[in-house]
C-alpha cells in the first residue's frame, strides 16, 4: 500500500509524525478515510474515534475536534486533544461522564448544558475507544 | 569616626537584604523557567504546523468570499499584546510596548497585568481586562479568546488582528515579535493557479468558521507560552546582574568599613601614646 506523511498535533505537543497507509477520522459530515495521493482537502473534525493504519495494523484513538488538512500530499491533523486507546485514563473519563450527566440533569443555563453535552460526548468517545 | 563606621555597617546590611530578595527572585525564575521552556518545546509543533497549514490554505486559496480573507482597511486593528504580570524583568515589558503602534480607532486586547496597566495609562480602547495573569492562561482560556475575537471580527468591530509577544530564542535572547493573524492573506510569491483546488468539507464557510477560532486560540496559546518563558528568563538575567551589582557594592563597602575601622584604631593608639608621653 502507498504511504503518506501524517502529522498529528495538539497544544500538548506533536503526537504523531510518521508515514502511514490510511487514516480514518470523524468529520462533521461523517467518517472520512484518507489514502495516499489524496487531493488537497480541508475538513472540520468532530469528537470521535480516529483510526490510523500503519504497517497493516490499525491503531485507535479518541480525537477531540479540530481540523484535518491535506496539502501537497501531506496530511495534518490539528486537534484539541488526541489520545491513543492505550493512553486513555478510563477512570477519569468515567468521572467526567458522570459529572457531565449531573450537569445536564440540573439544567442550569443553556450555556452550561451545551458545555456539559460537549464534555459528555468527549467522555463517551474516550470510553468507547478505550473499551476495545 | 565611629559614626561613619556605623553608617557603613547599616548600608552593608541593607544591600545584603536587597540581595537576598533578588537572589530569591532569581531562583524562583530559574525553577519556573525550566517548566516554561519544556512547555514551549511541547507547544511549538502545534503552533508551527497550525501556521503552516493556514499558510498553505492561504497560498492555494483563490476564493475571497470569506471575510476572513479580505482586509477591511476602513476598520481599526485589534492588537493582542502579551506582556508580563510583574516588573523587575529588565526591559522585558517596555521593549514589547515600544513595538506596539496603535492608532485612535484601534482596539487593544491586553494579556498580563503590565499590559493592562500600560494601555490604561495610554488611554487606549481596551477590549477586556479579564486576562491579567499571563502565567495562568490555559488552553480553554485561549479557546474563549479565539471564539470571541473571530466573532467580533465578523461583527466588524475591527478589520485585522495582530499579535505582539516576546519570542524566546534562548535564555539570553528574547525578541519582541509581531505577527498578523487576520485576515488570512498570502503575500509571498504567487502560485499560478486559476482557481482554488482545495476541497472544503462540509463547505468553505463552515471550515473557515471552525478553523479560524482554533487558529487564533492556537496562536494566542503558543505566544503566551513564549512570552512567559521570555519573561522568566529576562527576570532571571536582570536578577543575576542585580546580584552581581550587590556583591560589588558589598565589597567596596566592606573595604571602606575596614579602612574606617583601621583609621579609628590608629587614632586611638596615637591618642594613648600621646597621653603616655605627657
Amino acid at each position: 500500500m502507498n504511504k503518506f506523511k501524517l502529522q498529528i498535533v495538539t497544544p500538548d505537543g506533536l503526537v504523531f509524525d510518521d508515514e502511514v497507509e490510511n487514516i480514518i477520522l470523524r468529520t462533521i459530515n461523517g467518517d472520512v478515510g484518507i489514502l495516499a495521493n489524496h487531493a488537497d482537502y480541508v475538513a472540520s473534525l468532530e469528537i470521535g474515534k480516529a483510526r490510523v493504519k500503519q504497517d497493516g495494523k490499525y491503531r485507535e484513538a479518541s480525537c477531540n475536534g479540530g481540523t484535518l488538512t491535506v496539502t501537497d500530499g501531506k496530511v495534518r491533523v490539528i486537534a484539541f486533544s488526541f489520545e491513543w486507546a492505550d493512553e486513555i485514563d478510563m477512570q477519569r473519563a468515567l468521572d467526567a461522564k458522570k459529572r457531565a450527566e449531573d450537569a445536564i440533569s440540573k439544567k442550569n443555563s443553556d450555556y452550561d448544558v451545551t458545555r456539559a453535552k460537549i464534555k459528555l460526548k468527549r467522555a463517551l468517545s474516550r470510553i468507547n475507544v478505550a473499551q476495545k | 569616626m565611629a559614626q561613619n563606621m556605623k553608617a557603613i555597617k547599616q548600608r552593608i546590611k541593607s544591600v545584603e537584604n536587597t540581595k537576598q530578595i533578588t537572589k530569591a527572585m532569581e531562583l524562583v525564575a530559574s525553577s519556573k523557567l525550566k517548566k516554561a521552556t519544556d512547555r514551549i518545546i511541547k507547544a511549538r509543533p502545534f503552533f508551527e504546523i497550525l501556521k503552516e497549514a493556514l499558510d498553505d490554505i492561504a497560498k492555494n486559496n483563490k476564493d475571497f468570499t470569506s471575510p476572513f480573507c479580505t482586509h477591511n482597511k476602513d476598520l481599526g486593528v485589534c492588537h493582542i499584546v502579551i506582556a508580563g504580570d510583574r516588573g523587575l524583568a529588565g526591559g522585558y515589558n517596555n521593549n514589547l510596548f515600544k513595538t506596539v503602534d496603535f492608532k485612535e480607532n484601534d482596539i487593544i486586547f491586553p494579556i498580563g497585568k503590565k499590559a493592562i496597566e500600560f494601555f490604561e495609562h495610554k488611554k487606549a480602547n481596551i477590549y477586556t481586562d479579564v486576562y491579567n495573569v499571563t502565567e495562568d492562561i490555559s488552553v480553554s482560556d485561549c479557546h474563549t479568546i479565539g471564539k470571541e475575537l473571530s466573532k467580533a471580527y465578523l461583527d466588524k468591530k475591527f478589520g485585522a488582528i495582530k499579535i505582539y509577544y516576546t519570542k524566546f530564542v534562548n535564555v539570553l535572547t528574547q525578541v519582541p515579535q509581531t505577527d498578523d493573524i487576520l485576515p488570512i492573506i498570502y503575500d509571498g510569491e504567487e502560485k499560478n493557479q486559476k482557481q482554488s483546488l482545495i476541497i472544503y468539507e462540509p463547505s468553505y464557510e463552515t471550515v473557515f468558521e471552525m478553523i479560524v477560532p482554533q487558529y487564533i486560540s492556537g496562536i494566542v496559546y503558543g505566544a503566551s507560552k513564549e512570552s512567559l518563558a521570555s519573561e522568566l528568563s529576562a527576570r532571571r538575567n536582570a536578577m543575576q546582574s542585580a546580584n552581581k551589582n550587590a556583591d560589588e557594592m558589598i565589597n567596596t563597602l566592606n573595604l571602606s568599613y575596614n579602612r574606617a575601622r583601621q583609621a579609628a584604631i590608629t587614632q586611638e593608639i596615637t591618642e594613648i601614646v600621646a597621653g603616655a608621653q605627657n
